[in-house]
């Protein structure tokens, strides 16, 4: 699995951003999950700021899509069939390739159960 | 908290927070009478439904435990029932007048809708006039049922309105209160976290043959759960697989040990503490469930914006989405989508929450009893003979 080497990179240019409010755009629910959800509609192409819930570390990502409000933004570069990590546990695989910063809904991930 | 609660002590010393005089059909065909002496007698409530005939097995079972259930929750002060045969109808008002309360009941065969009206008409209105001089006592939070179901969920709601709820769980468990979950399809994909919970290994075993017994309902029918689970709304709201949806569902459960699991409707026998109940996740079905099995109050997190109220049980509705708090504000009674934000803690929403909770208690109307939301689902374990 190739984690988020880009997207750690980016974190430590916004350590200051930390704590503040009204800059972030998504909020992340464990460290080490693969997506994160929009609290506030991201464009495509948008620098946006996003919050691990855990620790209240942050992080930045590139959007590779527009996403709506509660929707999910990927955190990591997968290949297609992989597990993916949402609260720290498994919530489906993946359909096709991600990359960071891409749009995840059903037509990139699926049930693992059926 | 801080605020003196008070609520009605039944004859059998459980505690209710409101006072119905509910109109109890056994049967489908019996709804007609029971809304008549409903319109006639201002105060009480008549529950009509859709079953209650030709049902067998544990099917007819479930649909007693609900209907007795039903009229012994604490929240009813009396019950009328009326059926089409005595029989059915003197079985669910002896097992009613099990908890100490007022009951009488009514059949309509051999006597019709009138006369049945009539005689039932005059016993409402003894039951009303008793019941509206019952006075509020003191109480304290362990004396509460309360339960806890969500839906029209989205990603709001596992980042929001359900770890709010489990805030509240965890302090009611706390406080000695009594609470229920269920929802046995939603777990799916959390469920081994549920099943860690569990406070004995038989109840564990319980607990899992309970749930491999749903999937393979589903799986016996040569399907999956595709096409629903996810619904079109939970997906509109960003959820993407089933697993997903469940763990924003077990987000609202607290992380307190799970002591019981009970049946459908099925009344908590291990004290104080909070149970598993085997119900839908469909929310009118999974609360006349729980409202059967005791609980007087329901805590319901919605992402997209469910509207759902019960007749008896009221239902307090907490919302983080901040688009469905803005455009469906009248069935929010807890707005918490300072939590997506980050303006407030998640300590802070279970502050406003238990306030909320403290002021339904001692009477506020929630949204869904505001607006008239009286969703009474009896569930159907299989087609009727």
């Amino acid at each position: 699995m190739s984690i988020n080497s880009q997207a750690s990179t980016l974190t430590e240019n916004q350590q200051e951003t930390a704590g503040n409010v009204s800059t972030h755009k998504f909020l992340i629910h464990h460290r080490g999950d693969h997506v994160g959800v929009a609290t506030s509609p991201i464009q495509k192409g948008e620098k946006v700021i996003g919050i691990y819930m855990d620790d209240n570390s942050d992080i930045a990502v590139v959007a590779k899509g527009d996403i709506p409000l509660g929707h999910k933004i990927s955190l990591v570069n997968l290949e297609a069939g992989e597990p993916v990590l949402k609260y720290g546990v498994q919530i489906g695989l993946t359909t096709e390739k991600w990359e960071i910063g891409d749009y995840v809904h059903t037509h990139n991930i699926k049930t693992a159960r059926w | 908290m801080s605020q003196q609660l008070f609520g009605y002590r039944r004859e059998n010393g459980k505690v209710g927070i409101r006072n119905h005089v509910i109109i109890l059909p056994v049967d489908d065909i019996s709804n007609a009478a029971c809304e008549a002496v409903a319109r006639q007698v201002q105060g009480t409530l008549a529950l009509p439904h859709a079953y209650g005939r030709l049902q067998y097995g544990p099917d007819l079972d479930l649909h007693f435990r609900t209907m007795i259930g039903t009229g012994s929750n604490p929240n009813v002060a009396a019950v009328i029932v009326i059926g089409i045969e005595q029989n059915w109808a003197k079985k669910i008002a002896d097992g009613i007048a099990e908890t100490g309360k007022p009951v009488s009941y009514f059949s309509i065969e051999g006597n019709g809708d009138f006369e049945t009206i009539r005689a039932a008409s005059w016993k409402a209105k003894e039951y009303v006039q008793w019941a509206t001089e019952l006075q509020k006592v003191p109480i304290e939070l362990k004396d509460l049922t309360v339960s806890i179901k969500c839906g029209e969920s989205d990603t709001t709601t596992g980042m929001g309105s359900c770890p709010t709820v489990s805030q509240a769980v965890d302090r009611l468990v706390e406080a000695g209160a009594t609470v229920f979950f269920g929802e046995t399809s939603e777990l799916t994909g959390g469920e081994h976290l549920i099943s860690e919970r569990m406070a004995t290994p038989e109840l564990r075993e319980k607990f899992m043959a309970i749930y491999d017994d749903y999937v393979g309902e589903i799986e016996s029918k040569g399907v999956d759960l595709l096409g629903s689970q996810p619904t079109q709304g939970n997906i509109a709201g960003g959820l993407s697989t089933i697993e997903e949806k469940a763990l924003g569902n077990i987000a609202k459960t607290g992380t307190k040990e799970v002591i019981g699991v009970l049946d459908p409707a099925e009344k908590p026998e291990n004290g104080p503490g909070l149970y598993f109940m085997d119900t839908s996740s469909a929310a009118a079905e999974c609360i006349t469930l729980m409202a059967a099995g005791g609980a007087v109050l329901h805590l319901f997190p919605t992402g997209q914006g469910n509207i759902i109220g019960n007749p008896i049980e009221p239902v307090v509705k907490i919302t983080a989405n901040p688009i469905t708090a803005a455009t469906m504000s009248e069935h929010i009674d807890v707005d918490v989508q300072g939590l997506l934000s980050r303006s407030i803690s998640l300590h802070e929403a279970g502050d406003q929450l238990m306030e909320m909770i403290c002021r339904t208690v001692n009477g506020r109307l929630t949204s869904a009893e505001a607006l008239g939301h009286r969703e009474f689902v009896m569930t159907k374990l299989y087609r009727s003979a």
